[in-house]
């Protein structure tokens, strides 16, 4: 199994699907002559033209707006935003039309669009370009909110949500372009609302996704270290959320961890750990933690941004927390 | 002393003047030609005047929005496309919808929230969308459905349909950003959308000459190297004209246009708007120039027999008291979850 980059799989599944469907194009601030930002759409205007590939001005009200009107009318649109912080000054386009449009048509007109970027902090780019939005959109239905943190999901969920009849918010980790996987070539298709288990162990539950996953990863090695076995839960899509499968890991463990990179006050993280104690309140043999970004905007010092962003660290502590050890 | 922050818009040596009442020019046209055009308008305001009934005696809720005195601006440019064009509105879009071929009776019962409301009662007044018509939507947030007609426009010149879009909004929008950047994408990328402006000039009880430094909202096509045309909208038929020109143009060049047609809503902003911001010489100075009795004098003025003319709006009567009797009749609204995610 060939392993590839995050970037090079979300590569293969626009261009993929856009073999696949002579609907689906797209259509961003320099995802075309510039080959992306990101280089995440690098060759797709070569293989696809202007036509399909289209380069949109600094107007993210404007062409989200575009992709659901083409999206009403038969057109399977990708938007990307150059990252999710730009996505705020088209959030009306996605919260009161993309999301809003079938339930408020009577079922007419549905909107299948993927709007698609970097989300998350990076490194030292500033509070306005280091933020984490998807409690914002896992707050409205209508939508779904897709986080994959791994290349063979980035791959596997894409494609799905391109092909999905309704608007899908599709957060990538902007960290997470260069990391590595196994995946599969050509055709494996992700569901999306199917949690993925990234590692299996006994002891405790750590519910992640994005970035955050890595985090854990990297935890649990140093907890396994200490005889601790950490089981890694990723939602890998927080709405639909798999609740079923996340419990299924509380129940087994008896103690959860959840780990998010956005800040803690309404965060993500606060409506799982709601879902988590309802479902399993028999099993729980320890108050849910949670382990979030501080509550502040994001300082640009090197060191100031570490302490803000979990660390394995903070993990770490707050296993222990879990399991009554310190 | 210090300078007030507000003061009147300006007009420019580019500004179009919009004709007085007086200075008119008769278009041509037919009985054959007005009269159907007439009939629409006069449903639209008997409609209208049903709804207000209707929300005075609490039939209706939430917010209502009528367009009694504008009927010309919706008729008259609907009138100018085909079934396959396709139609983007605001939250006073019940004339829109009638006039894009929508009937009376879904309409109606829509805004009684009823089950065989035209969007199952989930959308409202100001949420009526109708797929057969290839309408497009009635949209609550100003200027936010700016960006989807070009959209609708962007999948008509992807696929090389020859569709055209029609975007009405009120020049209230023509502030706000989904207006301004709709705009600029539309005529950067030669997009086949006619953007109507229908001036009615209030934006809510804010009056042009406080809300904008230049009346002219159409001089914004300039700037954009985009066609543009104003003119009052008094004359169901000269809109027509008009937006034919404009239609014509996007159809076979794919250039859009912005078209301003200046009128007037004879009604306050909503139902709760007694609208304490005009004075009464003002509202019965346009009430005179009424689009409804323009047309029916017209009408008369062609040859058009006053008989015919009676029994016209006898039939038109009977079509808006069988949608009040329709609505009245059917059962409540009953499921909005099958509608949220498309299975």
């Amino acid at each position: 199994m060939p392993v590839i980059s995050y970037r090079e799989a979300l590569n293969q599944a626009m261009r993929e699907e856009m073999e696949r469907d002579a609907n689906v194009f797209i259509m961003g601030e320099e995802v075309g002559h510039y080959n992306g930002a990101y280089k995440v759409t690098q060759g797709l205007l070569q293989r696809f033209s202007e036509r399909r590939v289209v380069d949109a001005p600094i107007a993210e009200m404007g062409f989200a707006g575009i992709g659901v009107g083409a999206a009403m009318v038969g057109l399977r649109p990708i938007i990307e935003f150059m990252t999710f912080n730009f996505s705020l000054v088209a959030i009306d386009q996605i919260v009161n039309n993309a999301a809003k449009i079938f339930q408020m048509s009577g079922g007419q007109y549905n909107i299948p669009i993927v709007f698609r970027g970097p989300s998350g902090p990076a490194v030292q780019v500033g509070s306005q370009h280091s933020q984490s939005f998807e409690s914002y959109y896992a707050h409205v239905p209508g939508l779904k909110v897709v986080m994959p943190s791994t290349a063979k999901d980035a791959k596997g969920l894409l494609k799905t949500a391109i092909r999905d009849e309704n608007p899908v918010v599709f957060m990538e980790g902007e960290t997470l372009y260069n990391t590595t996987w196994d995946v599969p070539e050509g055709e494996e298709l992700i569901p999306i609302g199917v949690a993925d288990i990234k590692r299996e162990g006994k002891d405790i539950t750590l519910i992640a996704w994005s970035k955050m996953v890595w985090t854990c990863l990297d935890a649990a090695t140093a907890l396994a270290k200490e005889g601790i076995e950490c089981e890694i839960v990723d939602p890998r899509t927080l709405r639909p959320l798999d609740v079923e499968t996340l419990a299924t890991s509380v129940r087994k463990t008896g103690r959860c961890v959840i780990v998010e990179v956005g800040w803690p006050v309404a965060g993500f993280g606060a409506e799982v750990a709601y879902q988590m104690q309802k479902l399993c309140m028999d099993s729980l043999d320890a108050p849910i933690e949670r382990v979030c970004s501080d509550d502040v905007p994001m300082p640009y010092a090197k060191n100031l941004e570490d302490e803000v962003q979990p660390q394995v660290k903070d993990v770490v502590a707050a296993v222990k927390r879990a399991l009554y050890l310190e | 002393m210090v300078a007030p922050v507000v003061t009147a818009s300006q007009t420019t040596p580019d500004t179009k003047r919009v004709e007085s009442d007086e200075q008119q020019e008769l278009v041509d046209t037919t009985t054959a030609e007005l009269a159907p055009l007439y009939r629409q308008m006069l449903a639209i305001r008997r409609m209208e005047e049903a709804c207000a009934k209707a929300y005075s005696t609490g039939k209706i809720g939430g917010f209502l929005h009528l367009i009694i005195g504008q009927e010309a601006v919706c008729v008259g440019a609907i009138a100018a496309i085909e079934n396959k064009d396709y139609v983007v509105a605001t939250y006073r879009e019940h004339g829109h919808a009638y006039a894009k071929g929508v009937a009376a009776r879904p309409i109606m019962a829509e805004l009684y929230g009823k089950k065989t409301g035209l969007v199952k009662g989930l959308g409202g007044s100001m949420h009526l969308f109708d797929k057969p018509t290839n309408f497009l939507g009635g949209y609550g947030i100003v200027g936010g459905h700016v960006p989807i007609a070009a959209g609708a426009a962007f999948a008509s010149k992807y696929r090389g349909d020859g569709a055209v879009t029609l975007c009405f909004f009120g020049e209230g929008a023509s502030t706000i950003g989904g207006f301004a950047e709709g705009l600029a994408l539309a005529a950067l990328w030669k997009l086949p959308v006619v953007l109507i402006c229908e001036n009615n000039q209030y934006s809510m009880g804010t009056p042009v000459y406080r809300s904008l430094a230049v009346e002219d909202v159409s001089l914004r096509a300039l700037a954009h190297g985009m066609p543009r045309d104003r003119f009052d909208g008094d004359d169901v038929v000269k809109v027509k004209r008009r937006i034919a020109e404009a239609v014509e143009r996007a159809r076979t060049t794919g250039e859009p246009s912005l078209v301003e047609v200046v009128t007037y809503r004879f009604r306050g902003h909503s139902m709760s708007d007694p609208g304490l911001y005009r004075t009464k010489d003002e509202v019965e100075e346009w009430r005179r120039r009424d689009p409804l009795n323009r047309s029916r004098q017209r009408l008369l003025d062609l040859g058009f027999p006053e008989s015919e003319l009676n029994a016209l709006e006898e039939d038109v009567k009977a079509e808006i008291e069988d949608a009040v009797k329709f609505a009245e009749d059917s059962p409540p609204a009953d499921e909005y979850f099958p509608y949220v995610i498309k299975e």
